[in-house]
């Protein structure tokens, strides 16, 4: 089978940890970024511009600001993260706050991309199901989010890529402790510090090169998979 | 200004009366349809579609009322949403669900509309829907398309059918196939139905009455025939379409095979139709095919001249009455001089040609 002894037991962890975070990072933040991407396509209310540009906010600023700033916020001594200690709930130093810098900075991505889904959409087909009966929100899980779903699928793809490479925000935030916020691009990072690290490192430019592009091929076999079935060649 | 003609115990079905402002267009629509079919006729750009979509709850007027059958549904308090109209609705674009099977869009509505599920076997068959019932509709031709989404319509239970140019997309072969499934749903179904057009031949088949639509406004309605043998209104109809449509009843065959009809001006002649003796038909008659003549002409090759009698002069066409009915001839200034004609003017017709529609 695959030969697991030409990574370190410290790079594997790193590889482990990095797609955890990535997978809960993208899977957190999807219903909120879906949520979000409506608002914007759909709906005009004051502080459409202001929340436009607030969720795209992590996209302009310097990875390591948002980072700071997560750590300001969520920190043990944070306004957030000193509410949220009490309840067993700590972002700062552990994987979860990982997950949280990524799942931030991948949210414009996926946002963005899922608006664009939701723009598409005819909205008169909309119109359509509403004369035959059927409530808003049956309309919107039985006709908007179907014809939607690529546009999830590809936003979600971008956001688990954008999560699987962030580094700035993240170790800022949770810095770079092996096996609790060590994911790979600070494995690699890591390890380029070091004189003797540069074969490692090369290594988990590999993986990371294979993990992308497995995502990218899986997302477009669904696409097409998507548009087959609409256009009823199945 | 919008006035529903006498329709012979047809109950009030629809009444619709409001006001909406667009940039460049403001839309002043009243009118009132009894069942069957109204034509909502006009050409494009003209209001029809917002008429129609203020009607079905997809637009909301600036002013107004709205009621079907007594119910309102739009006035300045109440605005039922599209859900609780009872409105079917068929587009020009179909909007059938893509993702979806044309088995799964004919149901859709019957998880809310519980009363038409059962129809489903009937409308399927009524439609001829079966063989393509597990295809998507990517893959069905336009009339195809029509004929589901009339079926998906349908299987609403809607009150009432607004059909906005269900023909219009599709070219003369397709139309000319979809057709006669609007008939039988019209006749079968007696469903009121709006249907939204801006072609003669369409409002000539299936409507019994028209309203007439110009520039955002009513400018009439009334029953079918009134409209056509109104020479006033023959401009927005078209020049070319202008003519009346008539009433016969098949007498019997001519000993070489002509068909001898029986009208309100006495019997006329039409080639060979193989319809049994009794069977009622309106008899299309444009008004350029139509001459005029003050003494009973001789020696003609057309078979048919009726006697009439002028009732209206207007626009270069005479209205001219056949027994209860009225008919149109296009006659230049020229000749209404030299005739001499005025309203009560008798004189015969001469109809040089005749087209069937069914009745």
């Amino acid at each position: 089978m695959i030969p697991t002894d030409w990574l370190g037991p410290q790079e594997w962890q790193a590889v482990r940890l990095s797609l955890r975070v990535a997978c809960v990072a993208t899977l957190a933040s999807l219903p909120f970024a879906v949520a979000i991407a409506w608002l914007l396509a759909r709906r005009r209310f004051p502080g459409h511009g202001l929340l436009s540009g607030l969720v795209h906010l992590p996209l302009i600023l310097p990875p390591v600001v948002t980072g700071y700033l997560l750590l300001v916020t969520f920190g043990t001594q944070g306004p957030v993260g000193s509410l949220l200690k009490p309840l067993g709930i700590v972002f700062a130093f552990r994987w979860t706050g990982a997950a949280l810098a990524c799942g931030i900075m991948s949210f414009p991505l996926m946002v963005r991309a899922i608006r664009l889904g939701f723009e598409a959409v005819d909205p008169r087909l909309e119109q359509a199901a509403a004369t035959l009966g059927a409530p808003r929100a049956w309309i919107f899980l039985t006709v908007t989010l179907p014809l939607i779903l690529p546009a999830i699928l590809a936003g979600a793809t971008l956001g688990f890529a954008k999560a699987m490479g962030e580094f700035g925000a993240t170790i800022t935030f949770v810095s770079n402790i092996p096996g609790q916020t060590q994911t790979l691009p600070s494995a690699i990072y890591a390890l380029l510090q070091v004189p003797s690290g540069d074969a490692a490192a090369l290594r988990l430019v590999l993986v990371s090169v294979v993990i992308a592009m497995a995502a990218v091929l899986v997302s477009e076999w669904l696409a097409w998979r998507m548009s087959a079935r609409m256009s009823g060649r199945r | 200004m919008a006035h529903v003609g006498a329709h012979v115990g047809a109950a009030l079905m629809l009444a619709v009366a409001f006001r909406h402002r667009f940039p460049g267009l403001a839309l002043d629509v009243a009118f009132e349809a009894p069942g069957g079919v109204t034509a909502l006729f006009g050409p494009s750009g003209c209001g029809k579609s917002t008429a129609i979509n203020a009607i079905a709850g997809l637009l909301r007027p600036d002013q107004g009322r709205i009621a079907l059958n007594g119910r309102v549904l739009f006035d300045g308090r109440t605005n039922l949403p599209p859900q609780a109209r009872r409105i079917g609705c068929v587009f020009q674009d179909a909007r059938l669900f893509p993702h979806m099977t044309v088995a799964a869009n004919l149901r859709y509505p019957s998880r809310w509309r519980r009363g038409a599920a059962r129809d489903f076997d009937r409308i399927v068959e009524m439609l001829a829907l079966a063989p393509l019932l597990a295809r998507r509709p990517g893959t069905l031709s336009g009339g195809e398309r029509q004929r589901v989404a009339i079926g998906r319509a349908l299987l609403s239970d809607p009150a009432l059918l607004v059909m906005d140019e269900p023909l219009a997309a599709l070219d003369e072969a397709r139309k000319a196939e979809i057709m006669p499934w609007l008939e039988r749903l019209r006749d079968e179904i007696r469903l009121p139905i709006l249907y939204v057009s801006h072609s003669v031949p369409e409002v000539l088949r299936l409507a019994t009455t028209v309203v007439l639509m110009r520039q955002g406004r009513v400018t009439h309605s009334g029953p079918l025939t009134e409209i056509l043998a109104d020479p006033a209104l023959a401009p927005q109809l078209g020049a070319r379409e202008a003519g009346a449509l008539i009433r016969a009843t098949v007498e019997g065959r001519e000993p070489d095979g002509m068909t001898r009809v029986a009208t309100a001006g006495g019997p006329m002649l039409l080639p060979e139709l193989d319809l049994p003796p009794g069977r009622v038909l309106r008899l299309r008659i444009l008004a350029h095919e139509v001459i005029l003549a003050r003494e009973a002409p001789q020696g003609l090759s057309a078979l048919n001249v009726l006697p009439v009698a002028v009732t209206r002069i207007e626009g270069g066409l005479v209205q001219l009455a056949l027994g209860d009915e009225r008919m149109l001839a296009q006659v230049t200034p020229r000749s209404v001089k030299a005739l001499e004609l005025q309203p009560g003017t008798a004189c015969h017709a001469v109809v040089k040609s005749v087209s069937v529609l069914p009745s």
